[in-house]
């Protein structure tokens, strides 16, 4: 009983205090507020402009948004777009005017690339280039449909002979991902990388295992790493990370579950 | 009627024949293995993860701790992989002193090999041998760059100090000594009837088997393929010498431990053209720009490392820090066809086949 007492008291005790103080502070925080608000606007305002603009245009998507910031975001955007194209065309327009001289391995190149349109199929190639930085490399880009028969052919055909798989890289280039198999032939010493791109939601790629066994730990790795998965892999599991872990660590949007690991 | 039934034996992580933290679980049946299977990544530190964030210059020591063995040929694929993007022309007494602590290092690396190898199958005193030697050249390196075993040595475009005073000469004088100590090395071992018959015939295959898992180094060449990167694909200067590449017939151990005896003679001998050709004076870095930003594109380079080929694929996208670095590590790569040569091996082989596969943890995991 005594407890309920000295709750009633406090309740009025507190009645009574609340009346009191209520309407002064109603009365400052009103005038606290008006005060306060001009100046919390302009720090929205300032914070606005020095953010990132991929902040910002986040930040857009959301309602009750004042015109005047969509304005300036939507004139940063066109002076960016003008910015690129200018640069894509100086680009462009400066392309021709030094002449390349064509590399030494293009006919090779040029040979492998119709080789492979020949046996496998007429589009298994997207796209041939020769890699002049790296030593004149050969770089092929196979369509993923076509890669297993187009590894297949690289390996037994006689010509091409490619029995040594040195090299197998994933690279998350965040438009698309990519295996890169660095390729060699022991007789001939000729190299070759071999490139096969896929999409960055579900990406998929035929597993080179069947054909150089090699291919096993390096696949499993990049699916451990990157999350490209190898139809066709005997046996794709983690290699590096705990079997429990959760996202791949290479691909560029990676975020760690617990920061603190 | 004898009762029989499957045996599970976990070996590792912690076992000290597995020269790091690599663990393998082996199905028994008796004494013989049924199913071999190797779990990694107890030492994967995200290298490569790291490596996206920091700029070339320091990435180099973090391939100081790869292949913690061989500490110098891992400085120098991330150089040449950089220097080849760039275009960098290297002095050439810069190329020389490159030269000279990898082959040095190749000579430790096969010593920490040889000890620890016969160490696993059982023999305590040659260890003891190799690490006495080894130590020399361990002196050697830290006279020059100040550590014992991760050297950060190499820069782009060239080395970080030229040789101390006297240096050289003391490589010259280690040469002799340590040709001598190989011929104790081959008397003290070579003819060991019991170290011979556990590695004779062991851990064998075939030329095929060994191109189709990609395997590289002394278990490549055992098999009779004559693929030495430094004669097959000459990288630094090492078209200017002669040296012959070790071949194996019959791919077992035996094989392996031959051609690594055999290749510490060809270092040695490399060494002694090195030091007589090397110019006496001379820059040792390169021009190179304060930020070393390379161009935009990819390129792949490799070198042979003692185990292997050890490459470098570096995607670049025109800043100082790289896209993607990729590492391909021998160890790794070596380490594939080990389930493959269990099977069927009884348990005591398990050690002698691992140890002649020659490891570092360090790198398997990278």
């Amino acid at each position: 009983m005594s407890e309920n007492e000295e709750q009633n008291k406090e309740q009025n005790t507190e009645q009574n205090t609340e009346q009191n103080t209520e309407q002064n502070t109603e009365q400052n925080t009103e005038q606290n507020t008006e005060q306060n608000k001009p100046a919390s606007s302009a720090e929205q305002a300032e914070v606005s402009i020095s953010a990132e603009p991929s902040i910002v245009a986040e930040t857009t998507a959301a309602p009750a948004v004042d015109p005047e910031r969509e304005a300036k975001l939507k004139a940063a955007a066109e002076a960016r777009e003008a910015r690129a194209a200018a640069k894509a065309k100086a680009e462009s327009e400066a392309a021709p005017e030094e002449p390349k001289t064509p590399s030494p391995k293009q006919p090779l190149l040029d040979e492998t690339v119709a080789l492979i349109r020949s046996l496998v199929s007429e589009d298994a190639v997207e796209e041939a280039y020769i890699n002049e930085m790296n030593a004149h490399m050969p770089v092929i880009v196979v369509k993923g449909d076509c890669w297993s028969e187009v590894a297949q052919l690289m390996k037994t055909h006689p010509t091409l002979d490619c029995d040594y798989l040195r090299n197998v890289t994933g690279v998350d280039y965040e438009t698309h991902m990519e295996a890169v198999y660095h390729l060699v032939s022991l007789q001939s010493k000729q190299d070759y990388a071999m490139k096969v791109k896929t999409d960055r939601e579900t990406p998929s790629i035929a597993s080179a295992t069947p054909i150089w066994a090699t291919a096993n730990w390096n696949e499993r790795e990049i699916f451990d790493l990157l999350g490209i998965d190898f139809p066709g892999h005997p046996d794709m599991r983690r290699i590096m990370m705990p079997d429990d872990w959760v996202g791949h660590p290479l691909r560029k949007d990676y975020e760690p579950l617990d920061p603190e690991v | 009627m004898i009762r029989t039934e499957e045996l599970l034996l976990n070996v590792g992580p912690q076992h000290p024949s597995t020269h790091g933290v690599f663990r393998i679980i082996v199905k028994l049946d008796g004494e013989v293995i049924t199913e071999a299977i190797p779990v990694m990544g107890y030492l994967h530190r995200g290298t490569e993860k790291l490596a996206e964030d920091l700029n070339f210059t320091q990435i180099i020591p973090y391939t100081d701790r790869m292949d913690y063995v061989s500490a110098m040929t891992n400085n120098y694929v991330l150089c040449h992989a950089v220097e080849t993007m760039m275009g960098l022309e290297i002095p050439e007494r810069a190329e020389f002193m490159r030269l000279i602590v990898m082959e040095l290092q190749r000579v430790a690396s096969h010593l920490v090999w040889w000890g620890t190898y016969l160490l696993d199958i059982g023999a305590m005193s040659p260890f003891l041998y190799a690490f006495r030697d080894r130590e020399i050249i361990i002196d050697l390196f830290n006279e020059l760059c100040g550590a014992r075993l991760t050297y950060n040595y190499m820069r782009v475009g060239g080395v970080k100090w030229d040789a101390p005073e006297g240096w050289l000469d003391k490589v010259r004088d280690f040469i002799p000594y340590m040709e001598k100590k190989l011929d104790e090395y081959n008397n003290l071992v070579g003819g060991n009837e019991i170290f011979l018959a556990r590695i004779k015939g062991i851990g064998k295959y075939d030329a095929q088997t060994a191109i189709d898992y990609g395997l590289s180094g002394a278990n490549l060449r055992c098999t009779g393929v004559d693929w030495d990167l430094r004669k097959a694909e000459p990288y630094s200067l090492y078209n200017r010498f002669e040296f012959d590449v070790p071949l194996g017939k019959t791919g077992d151990c035996y094989d392996r431990y031959l051609i690594r005896l055999e290749e510490l003679r060809q270092s040695l001998r490399i060494l002694k053209q090195a030091l007589e050709q090397m110019p006496s004076s001379g820059e040792v870095m390169g021009k190179v720009p304060r930020v070393i930003r390379p161009p935009a594109g990819e390129v792949y380079v490799r070198i042979e490392s003692p185990r292997g080929e050890i490459g470098c694929h570096i995607v670049s996208k025109g800043k100082a820090e790289p896209y993607r670095l990729k590492f391909r590590r021998p160890s790794f790569v070596n380490l594939q066809i080990l389930p493959k040569l269990l099977v069927g091996e009884t348990m005591t082989n398990l050690i002698t086949i691992l140890g002649g596969i020659d490891i570092v943890v360090g790198e398997v995991d990278a």
